[in-house]
């Protein structure tokens, strides 16, 4: 099986600043992690390798940084990695991002499947995933939190809904995006990390995708981010006072008033 | 202090720290008070390349020796001696078939033991036989094509849950300790059984038990180097391993001494933290000078066996008898300074003094080691003169 798995670093923090001019969070400077959900994408990724054979490529877009990102998923169990860096792919929304990677994806054909966490934790949006398939024109399932089988083209999943769980079957090659409930991500090996350290992390930029620069980025972004703000902590209080009766009265009165009842 | 380790060195310690940290630290405490053996723990241990550490490359490890074999011993050890003694067991019990088994052997066997597939198991010890391990009466009696085994051996380390047993039993009852000779004992031979589960004070969820051998056949090849050698070989095999145990007490020790720091730094009494007065300031700086004194003791004998010298018995015995009494020191002073909360069972302390008498007494008393130091001491003397 060739699979791909979509890894994203984000801040570690909660504490970011935004850029004023792109409204895009400023990533210099903070310490990244890998997006806790891509780390199940990963696993799921080097479990299903070591059931059915085949290689897992790791694939993220940022900034050079994420190069150490890189290393450590290969020191947990992918073959490869690859980074999509260039300066015009920053400041990309979720159907820039999706472009880009599905043309990187593109570039890697031929694979059976596309493994993604089920959002970032940074935008939050959990778009790209679904942006991606329809992308690649192949099918979608989200929020999978089990891989039942593999089997001739074929892939059985358990996706999580609001109330139990669906089993999807669906034809690969597909994209999913997984759960945190779907694994326990493992800890590197001593072999992983000595693999890592020599490993080559190819970075593939705008000439290597050959990709027009209006179609990625900024550029390429259909939505803009307008304000970025932290939500103001607005708390007041009135004290009712009188007698007891005067008191469930007025407050019967507020409530009404509020259309809380 | 600076110690000076490869880059390799380093990761290995990292990643033993990290496993500690986040797969050991959440359940320490209920594998102590279960006392169940932590197979989970085993399977990070495994998955993490650490069974490689001390094999030769050319059976899957990653070629290292005592040294990265006490790393890892160390940091896991610093958050449970009980998960450290399981995986040093491990080595301990696969050190002779690295020494002395035959090309086949280390073939068969190691790139299991090396993958974590498989633990092992080192059995010497008999009711009758302990300090003075020539004693044993397990017999191997030759028969048509191997070997019959009979005999109980009792406190086994990893005994029920390894795979693969180094059993040292008397080919030659009437040559004594001359006669007696190591096999390589599979989990599931016919005539092998396990019997009593001890319960212990301390390391408790590591597993100590009796292994029976009834008429339990082995076939020829199982013999380790040649018959008659099992007590020389098992002499020089503790030699190899005893820094190992040293290991284990200064992980101990480092793990008492960080709990110790950090409670008498949040702890007030007479309006100041514990730490600023005096009395306890003594305490913590004897408790990491000899601490220290004993880590750099445990890895210059570790570097000692690892350089290829003939005979290190008395470095490596010096390097377990400081290191554990340092330790059972160490974890008894830091229960003393975190006083009531010290005792008691939410705070770790108490555990780490349990888990650290056992390195008193395990792999050679510290008297029966003392003995063999002194003899070298009086040796060398009398070589001078």
């Amino acid at each position: 099986m060739n699979l791909i798995v979509c890894l994203k670093q984000v801040p570690g923090t909660t504490k970011v600043t935004i850029d004023p001019q792109t409204n895009t969070l400023i990533r210099q400077g903070i310490e990244n992690i890998i997006n806790p959900f891509d780390a199940y994408a990963l696993e799921e990724g080097v479990r299903l390798r070591e059931q059915h054979g085949g290689k897992v490529t790791a694939l993220s877009m940022g900034p050079l940084q994420a190069k150490k990102m890189m290393r450590d998923a290969i020191s947990v169990g992918a073959d490869e990695a690859v980074l999509l860096s260039d300066c015009a792919f920053a400041g990309a929304d979720t159907w820039a991002t999706a472009y880009t990677i599905a043309q990187a994806i593109d570039r890697l054909k031929p694979y059976d499947l596309v493994i993604c966490g089920r959002q970032t934790i940074d935008g939050d949006t959990g778009q790209v995933a679904p942006e991606l398939a329809a992308m690649l024109d192949v099918p979608f399932v989200a929020c999978v939190s089990q891989v039942e089988d593999i089997n001739d083209g074929v892939i059985r999943v358990k996706r999580m809904v609001d109330e139990g769980y669906e089993v999807i079957e669906t034809s690969l090659p597909a994209v999913i995006s997984v759960v945190k409930e779907i694994n326990v991500p493992r800890l590197p090996s001593l072999r992983g990390l000595t693999r890592a350290k020599i490993a080559t992390i190819p970075v593939w930029t705008v000439g290597e995708l050959g990709v027009d620069e209006s179609a990625v980025g900024l550029a390429g972004s259909f939505t803009k981010v307008i304000k970025v703000f932290f939500p103001q902590r607005i708390s007041q209080a009135e004290m009712l006072s009188g007698d007891l009766e005067n008191q469930v009265a007025t407050l019967v009165n507020r409530l009404k008033e509020n259309k809380l009842i | 202090m600076e110690y000076f380790f490869t880059e390799q060195q380093n990761t290995i310690r990292e990643l033993a720290r990290r496993i500690a940290e986040e797969r050991i630290l959440p359940v320490r405490t209920e594998l102590d008070q279960k006392g169940e053996f932590p197979w989970s723990i085993m399977k990070d241990l495994a998955d993490a390349d650490m069974f490689r550490a001390f094999i030769p490359e050319e059976y899957d490890g990653l070629g290292g020796g005592c040294m990265e074999l006490c790393l890892v011993v160390e940091e896991l050890s610093r958050v449970c001696s009980a998960v450290a003694v399981s995986y040093a067991a491990s080595a301990l019990g696969c050190f002779t078939l690295m020494e002395y088994g035959s090309e086949e052997q280390k073939r068969k066997y190691l790139p299991d033991i090396a993958a974590g597939k498989k633990l092992t198991a080192f059995a010497l010890t008999e009711s009758t036989a302990g300090s003075d391990a020539s004693a044993i009466k397990t017999t191997a009696e030759k028969v048509d094509g191997g070997y019959l085994i009979n005999g109980t051996k009792q406190y086994i380390t990893n005994g029920g849950e390894a795979e693969i047993y180094t059993v040292i039993a008397l080919t030659d009852k009437s040559r004594g300790a001359r006669g007696a000779s190591a096999f390589i004992v599979e989990k599931d031979t016919e005539g092998f059984s396990f019997g009593k589960k001890e319960d212990k004070m301390g390391i408790r969820s590591s597993s100590t038990r009796e292994l029976i051998f009834r008429n339990c056949f082995v076939p020829e090849e199982n013999l380790m180097g040649k018959p008659g050698l099992g007590f020389i070989m098992t002499m020089k095999l503790l030699d190899r391993s005893r820094p190992g145990i040293g290991a284990q007490a200064v992980g101990l020790g480092q793990g008492a001494l960080e709990v110790a720091v950090d409670y008498t730094r949040q702890r007030v009494q007479f309006g100041h933290p514990l730490i600023s007065l005096p009395v306890v300031q003594d305490i913590l700086a004897d408790m990491a000078t000899q601490l220290e004194a004993s880590r750099a003791l445990v890895y210059a004998a570790a570097r000692t066996v690892d350089s290829g010298v003939k005979s290190f018995t008395e470095e490596s015995a010096m390097a377990k008898v400081f290191a554990s009494d340092v330790a059972m020191k160490i974890t008894t002073d830091a229960v003393q300074i975190c006083g009531g909360a010290g005792y008691m069972r939410d705070y770790p302390v108490e555990k780490m003094m349990r888990d650290a008498k056992i390195t008193q007494i395990y792999e050679g008393s510290n008297q029966v080691l003392r003995n063999a130091i002194a003899i070298e001491v009086r040796k060398r003397k009398a070589r001078r003169t």
